[in-house]
């Protein structure tokens, strides 16, 4: 028995579902995704299963092993050893068909940040920048929207709010692009209101999952809220700005880009 | 030759998620007694209005020294109680605490992908507004309580200083040390506030496009450097200044006596 691993897998749709178990061989360095696959390969070829790379780069693989959102092709068999392994889909998303889960509203809510735009002067030239102003940004190029830290964020995973908030994964893009130096546009508003950086109420899962291991709460989000208390929240830093002690560079409104610029076109 | 998968029969229908199974609410419960703990304890010690000062050591929780002689229906107010205030809207709002205290004493979450207690779910679905109104809302002044936290530190420093001054002559004694430790702890916790690191230097998108910024990047740099250990400093020097003020108390009721070194 010491050479079989039991895993209960997931096995159902957007109707309903059960845990089926199987004994599979446990092979050295194995990790869950091999498992799953022994299963498609040699008992269930029906089982259904995101994944492409198997290398913990493409974000394909996430599900949820005993209870915590992880990359399946990133989860060691020996860390769970002594004990089954539960496979479930991610529990924030709608499912599909066994550990598939539909996770197309995180592209519908990210077609609503605009891309980069260049600040005047530096329109249709190429951007000279120089390291210390792109070092921050360059952590978060390092995503590969697994989307585990929105299944784990507790807003969107208990509370639902879809409506207002658009989860870790969105703030990390629109952290990326404020930060941006050549970024011209004023985000702050989209991030106050219709992407509810006040919803987060710092509890670091996002942090914790993140296979790249991305700082998203200390370096995306609390950033980001810091520059939204800037503007909003900060009256001493208002009167200030009013009076011309503090001077800032003034970007232009989110509402002055045009839809088109701000559109994803995706094939139906 | 290799095993074959097997599958068995399908288990009794199961809710799509599963329960984790490591020891998810150890992290929770040890902040919950240690914080529990010290506020219990910052309160008897607010109230008590006693036993916070011998020869040059001063309880942390009294300092600055404030002279009050004001009485309601006939109690005297304890100095601690104006002074607390600030220090506490320091740590209630800052980012570390506030993940610890909504995991430990709201549950919400208690922990990564644990469902939260029915009763609380149920209560609050549909109604979380996480911090968009009051009195949450208040959390996005934490750099005003760290403009007086920062402002605090200065007093602490000179109380510190102090501890190694024994009737006008340089010395050192366990309190002396415990002083210095409390300090040094509570000054890597300030400065490494997220607040303060957004102040210093977050806040601008171009480092390089002056030589203040350039020098701005620099100290976020290393208010970056202390900011990736901030809640250990949080929580080290949450207990130190329960150590120092207990050290305190205990010389001041003669419990014990401070070795002195010279």
């Amino acid at each position: 028995m010491a050479d079989t691993i039991i895993l209960k897998v997931y096995r159902g749709d957007a109707e309903g579902g059960e845990l089926h178990t199987y004994e599979v061989p446990k092979s050295p360095h194995m990790v869950v995704l091999d498992a799953i696959h022994h299963i498609q390969r040699n008992q269930e070829p029906s089982l259904a299963c995101r994944w492409n790379c198997k290398a913990a780069k493409c974000g394909s693989c996430s599900a949820e092993i005993n209870g915590m959102p992880r990359l399946m092709c990133k989860a060691q068999v020996d860390d769970y050893a002594g004990g089954e392994i539960i496979v479930t889909p991610m529990h924030t998303f709608p499912i599909i068909k066994d550990l598939v889960t539909d996770v197309s509203w995180n592209y519908r809510v990210s077609s609503k940040i605009p891309p980069l735009v260049p600040k005047p002067e530096y329109a249709d030239k190429p951007f000279n920048l120089q390291q210390i102003d792109v070092d921050r940004v360059q952590e978060f190029r390092k995503c590969i929207e697994c989307f585990l830290c929105q299944d784990v964020c507790h807003v969107l995973r208990e509370h639902q709010r879809t409506d207002g908030f658009f989860g870790p994964r969105q703030m990390v893009k629109i952290a990326s692009l404020e930060m941006h130096p050549m970024d011209n546009l004023n985000r702050r508003e989209q991030l106050k209101n219709e992407g509810g950086v006040g919803f987060c109420n710092i509890t670091k899962c996002c942090t914790e999952v993140c296979p790249e291991h991305i700082h998203i709460t200390d370096n995306a989000i609390i950033p980001l809220k810091e520059r939204v208390a800037d503007d909003y929240f900060d009256p001493v830093q208002g009167l200030l700005r009013k009076i011309g002690i503090i001077k800032r560079e003034r970007k232009q409104p989110l509402d002055s880009v045009p839809n088109e610029q701000t559109k994803i076109h995706r094939p139906v | 030759m290799a095993i074959q998968a097997q599958k068995t029969t399908p288990d009794k229908p199961q809710p799509q998620r599963a329960t984790r199974k490591d020891n998810w609410w150890l992290s929770p419960l040890v902040f919950a007694l240690v914080f529990g703990f010290f506020a219990v304890w910052a309160t008897f010690r607010a109230f008590q209005n006693n036993y916070y000062e011998v020869g040059n050591y001063l309880s942390p929780f009294y300092a600055p020294t404030i002279q009050l002689s004001w009485k309601i229906m006939g109690f005297n107010i304890s100095p601690a109680l104006l002074i607390l205030p600030f220090p506490l809207s320091f740590r209630m709002t800052c980012y570390y605490y506030r993940k610890a205290l909504y995991r430990s004493f709201a549950a919400d979450p208690v922990a990564c992908a644990v469902k939260e207690p029915e009763p609380l779910y149920k209560l609050r679905w549909k109604k979380y507004t996480g911090e968009r109104v009051f009195p949450f809302v208040a959390m996005n002044f934490h750099r005003y309580a760290f403009y007086a936290a920062a402002l605090f530190m200065i007093m602490l420093w000179i109380d510190a200083i102090k501890a190694f001054f024994f009737e006008g002559r340089l010395g050192m004694g366990i309190g002396s040390l415990i002083f210095l430790v409390n300090v040094l702890l509570l000054t890597l916790y300030t400065f490494s506030c997220h607040s303060w690191r957004h102040l210093i230097g977050g806040g601008q998108d171009c480092y390089s496009c002056s030589a203040m910024n350039k020098t701005r990047y620099g100290l976020w740099a290393k208010v970056s450097f202390l900011n990736e250990r901030h809640g250990n400093w949080a929580m080290a020097s949450l207990i130190s200044v329960l150590v120092t003020d207990i050290y305190v108390y205990l010389l001041a009721t003669k419990v014990i006596t401070d070795i002195r070194f010279f």
